[in-house]
């Protein structure tokens, strides 16, 4: 093995924190990451856990970077190894100069190390059990001991620290300052011993800005909070519970009544996911905004539901956290695998609206507008997350709203145009774009009640068998669908630096990682024009951004290329036109991935045609 | 039948309710069932009990699943809302639309297939959530629109039309209501006009999750010798335990009855109900004692009938998750939206 100099890196690097699922540590690795940003310094970190709840090995990764990248990077400079039952993978996996921590109370045989990295033991049992007797406490501050010495590895300053812990434990004066006690433990153990700071360093800087760190999932429950939603309806189900959970959470601090302290908001949990969405079906109907979350196995059982809110046209907000399918699939792990089953959900032909949000805060602004969208259409809307954005605590802009904005409640006719004498009919195409007026039910004593089914009817909502009314209705469903088009959020195009004949599309949680691959491309001489694709039904410009190359890579985190699937099959587009790039194991998609598979393409375009070969 | 339009004048002389309604304007379209078909009787049944009570018709949404009995509801109250939605799903999509508005009065028409089969696990969710509502199953132990297979509330050893035994064991939704807390329980017979009237009216007049087993014969597939749901054999089977009377208004209990067989019940918005005895041994407050008559009586072949539990002390799901008095499907954007200046607060928090 040739020698390798340890990786040097300042503000750029990538910690894995390997541990047992149940041990306390996802608190003290968060507060790890949380320090970093204290430091002016943007990161990115992942959970990678068991579908368990005690023992199973789990990770938290922490890309600690300057320039922003906030997708998955791939490789690890520094292996923080808490875990014997996957010390051998965790080691192996180390990047070849990088850093392995770990416990060294008990020596371990040469044979477990590597040549090629740094390896630092600290004895963190040794230090743990002389100053804590409590089994507990032993287990949560050997989590904060290791905090310490990190902090001195890196070069971290103790005060960013330490202040994040007094706003943790704010009141708590003794488990406050228990932790602190905790942190200088490791901090001061390793600086006496050992060689302080490694290569991999932290620096003050000012990178962070105003930006915030939240998981999609609470970003997406605060958009239902400000999107006026009244009703949550689920059933738990990984990745999507903590977005009821948050929801919950909000609506306590945000909903309640000032003088009655009732609460403005009603969440049940269903006993399934058909009850759930039945819920919501039944509060849009009577005209409260209504959602449900939930992941892969749940749009299953709710498609029938969906059906009827798309062919009865009855709002409704689906949050669908995805996660790797078929089946129970891979719980805990990212995927953006259900395009397709949500575009054509139910049986008979059915459309609906997807928003592919690409963070947090857009989680926050889609679900807000999902509400609007599902009322003005009076369809299902369902917002795309996936357990990547979802679930993971992520750097974006600050949260907004408009303190002018209006809810847009859709075509409602009420009482008084009733009274007007206004024509009803509940599925009468009055305005042309296929959205006909609904009302209340309640509105009025005489006029405007009407019968909703899911069975064919006619324009004022009459049963009807007759071909040619149900074929009429079918035609405006697909009128409406064309309205929807120019309702939802647009494609966001970005072009290369030079005029090229290669674009790429993409959405949703690849965003970081296809903005990262983008720099990385253009070094290697590849330029790109770029299509973030926000919504589907699919917007005009991208027919034309895909008429505008000879090749568009689609980019996407499934095995089927579903999104391409579905541009194809919506827009009449030569498949061969289209080349998917594809990445599916569970893991979040990298930068590196991205790069790796484009520029081999590209490499390939470049050969010298067979004709010159010949000449 | 659908294509004959129903004539829309009525006679001047009708009698009129409080309201100034007559039982015209609680009537909806034309039943498209077979003649003779118990759930028509249960739609007049209903049609008579939102008439004596002077409900408005428009301030009742009626919900159904899927099936004969699920389409009855465009046959009554045609002012009203009405939700004919998916296969044994009613109870959800009730339940979401209670939520919406509570002010509204939520009637829930199902049928055994609907809610003993793929509708029992929401049948008994919305039962155990206490839904206010008015939970009505046309139970005729038949899957009628598909032609004649049994459904889960057929008894054992009852014959189908075409001579075939059922073997598996019968679902009492009464019983299981009991056992799921249902604060109204009752069990009424669809050619028994004069004991179903009062049983709807109080069960709408009932706050929290009121469910009422009709047993309603199919004409075209279970109304034969062999089958335990037939007018025949319901009439001798029939074993009431009480007879009902409402009292909306405040007079006071006329003196009809023997002493001893009347029992007041006073429900908790002050209606009142006026429970003729017929068995002198029955409580209807006493949950346990009624799931026990239940079996002792199924276990000789009977059918209970009558209000079997009341608690007039109920609750509902509204009071459970202590939402506020203004039907949700009225707040707007100053009651819902916290506003910028607290999303600024949330965003500080987040740093």
């Amino acid at each position: 093995m040739s020698v390798q100099s340890p990786i040097s890196s300042v503000n750029d690097f990538v910690v894995r924190f390997a541990n047992v699922n149940g041990s306390g540590s996802a608190s003290a690795n968060e507060l790890f990451a949380r320090s970093i940003l204290r430091h002016g310094v943007p990161v990115s970190p992942r959970n990678v856990f068991p579908s368990n709840i005690q023992g199973l090995p789990t990770w938290y990764e922490v890309r600690v970077t300057e320039d922003s990248h906030l997708g998955a990077r791939g490789g690890i400079d520094m292996m923080v190894a808490m875990n014997p039952q996957t010390w051998d993978k965790d080691v192996a996996s180390i990047e070849p100069g990088g850093y392995l921590f770990y416990d060294s109370t008990k020596p371990m045989p040469t044979s477990k190390f590597r040549a090629d990295i740094t390896v630092i033991g600290v004895p963190l049992t040794a230090i743990t059990n002389s100053t804590y007797t409590d089994p507990r406490q032993r287990q949560l501050f050997k989590n904060i001991i290791y905090l310490g010495a990190m902090c001195a590895l890196l070069d971290m300053d103790p005060k960013l620290v330490e202040q994040l812990i007094g706003e943790q434990y704010k009141g708590k004066e003794k488990l406050l300052s228990s932790n602190v006690h905790a942190l200088h433990l490791g901090r001061d153990w390793a600086l006496q011993n050992l060689k302080c700071p490694i290569g991999l360093r932290v620096k003050k800087s000012d990178k962070v800005g105003d930006r915030i760190f939240v998981e999609g999932n609470s970003a997406a429950a605060l958009g239902a909070v400000y999107g006026g939603a009244t009703v949550c309806a689920w059933y738990p189900i990984t990745p999507s519970s903590s977005l009821a959970d948050a929801f919950t959470t909000h609506c306590k601090k945000l909903r309640h009544d000032g003088e009655t302290g009732k609460a403005n908001y009603a969440i049940v949990q269903g006993e399934d996911e058909l009850a759930s969405i039945g819920i919501v079906i039944g509060a849009s109907w009577n005209g409260a905004r209504a959602f449900t979350a939930t992941s892969g196995p749940g749009i299953s059982l709710m498609t029938e539901f969906i059906g009827l809110s798309y062919f009865a046209e009855i709002p409704a907000v689906i949050m669908n956290v995805q996660r790797a399918g078929p089946s129970t699939g891979m719980p805990t792990r990212t995927q953006q695998c259900d395009i397709i089953a949500c575009a054509y959900a139910s049986h008979g032909d059915t459309k609906h609206v997807l928003l592919f949000p690409e963070d947090p805060a857009e989680a926050f602004e889609f679900a807000a507008h999902a509400f609007d969208l599902a009322e003005r259409l009076q369809t299902t809307i369902f917002l795309m997350l996936d357990l990547d954005i979802g679930m993971n605590h992520r750097l974006c802009r600050p949260l907004k709203w408009d303190d002018a904005r209006q809810y847009d409640r859709g075509k409602v006719m009420t009482a008084e145009m009733l009274e007007d004498g206004r024509d009803f009919g509940r599925y009468l195409d009055v305005d042309g774009d296929g959205i006909p007026f609904r009302t209340y039910p309640g509105t009025h004593p005489t006029k405007g009640s009407f019968f909703t089914r899911g069975t064919s009817r006619d324009r004022y909502a009459r049963y009807s068998e007759e071909g040619s009314v149900y074929a009429d209705n079918m035609q405006r469903l697909l009128r409406k669908f064309e309205t929807a088009q120019d309702m939802v959020p647009r494609p966001l195009q970005a072009n290369a630096a030079k005029p090229t004949k290669y674009g790429v599309i993409y959405f949703g949680s690849t965003a970081p990682a296809m903005d990262e691959a983008i720099g990385i491309l253009e070094a290697r001489g590849h330029q790109l024009d770029r299509l973030r694709i926000r919504a589907f039904p699919f917007h005009s410009s991208v027919a034309s951004f895909i008429a505008d190359h000879d090749f568009v890579y689609v980019v996407e985190q499934n095995r089927d290329a579903q999104l391409r699937q579905l541009i194809v099959n919506e827009n009449g587009i030569d498949p061969v036109r289209l080349v998917p790039i594809l990445h599916y194991d569970g893991s979040p998609i990298t930068a590196r991935f991205i790069a790796g598979a484009i520029g081999d393409h590209q490499d390939q375009l470049k050969v010298t045609p067979l004709r010159k070969v010949k000449s | 039948m659908t294509y004959i339009a129903k004539p829309k004048f009525q006679h001047p002389g009708l009698p009129k309710n409080d309201l100034g309604y007559t039982h015209r304007d609680y009537e909806g379209k034309i039943s498209t069932l077979c003649a003779g078909c118990g759930h028509d009787s249960i739609t007049a049944s209903i049609i008579e009990a939102c008439y004596e009570l002077s409900i408005e018709p428009h301030r009742v949404a009626k919900i159904s699943g899927i099936g004969c009995s699920s389409k009855t509801p465009d046959y009554f109250l045609g002012n009203s809302h009405g939700f004919n939605s998916v296969h044994g799903r009613m109870p959800s999509v009730l339940t979401g639309a209670n939520l919406a508005n509570r002010d509204l009065i939520y009637l829930g028409v199902s049928g055994d297939g609907d809610s003993a089969s793929i509708g029992f696990g929401q049948f008994a969710h919305s039962i155990r959530r206490a839904v206010n509502m008015t939970y009505i199953v046309e139970n005729n132990g038949v899957y009628g629109l598909t032609k004649g297979q049994f459904s889960a509330t057929a008894d054992r050893g009852s014959k189908s039309k075409k001579g075939v035994t059922n073997t598996d064991n019968a679902i009492d939704l009464v019983a299981i209501a009991l056992q799921l807390g249902a604060s109204f329980v009752a069990r009424s017979f669809s050619g028994d006009k004069t004991q179903l009237v009062p049983l709807i009216a109080a069960a709408i007049q009932h706050k929290g999750a009121a469910f009422i087993d009709v047993v309603s014969p199919c004409v075209a597939f279970n109304n034969h010798a062999g089958s335990t749901k037939s007018f025949d054999y319901v009439r001798e089977h029939n074993d009431a335990v009480n007879r009902l009377d409402v009292i909306t208004g405040r007079d006071p209990i006329t003196v009809d009855y023997a002493p001893g067989t009347v029992q007041v019940v006073e429900q908790h918005d002050g209606t009142r109900l006026a429970l003729r005895k017929l068995d002198a041994d029955y409580d209807p407050h006493d949950r346990l004692g009624a799931m026990t008559f239940l079996q002792k009586h199924a276990a000789k072949g009977q059918i209970v009938t009558g209000l079997l539990y009341v608690d007039p002390d109920s609750e509902d799901l509204h009071s459970h998750l202590n939402t506020v008095d203004t039907p949700l499907n009225q707040l707007g954007e100053k009651t819902l939206c916290p506003g910028n200046n607290a999303l600024e607060k949330i965003n500080a928090s987040l740093r």
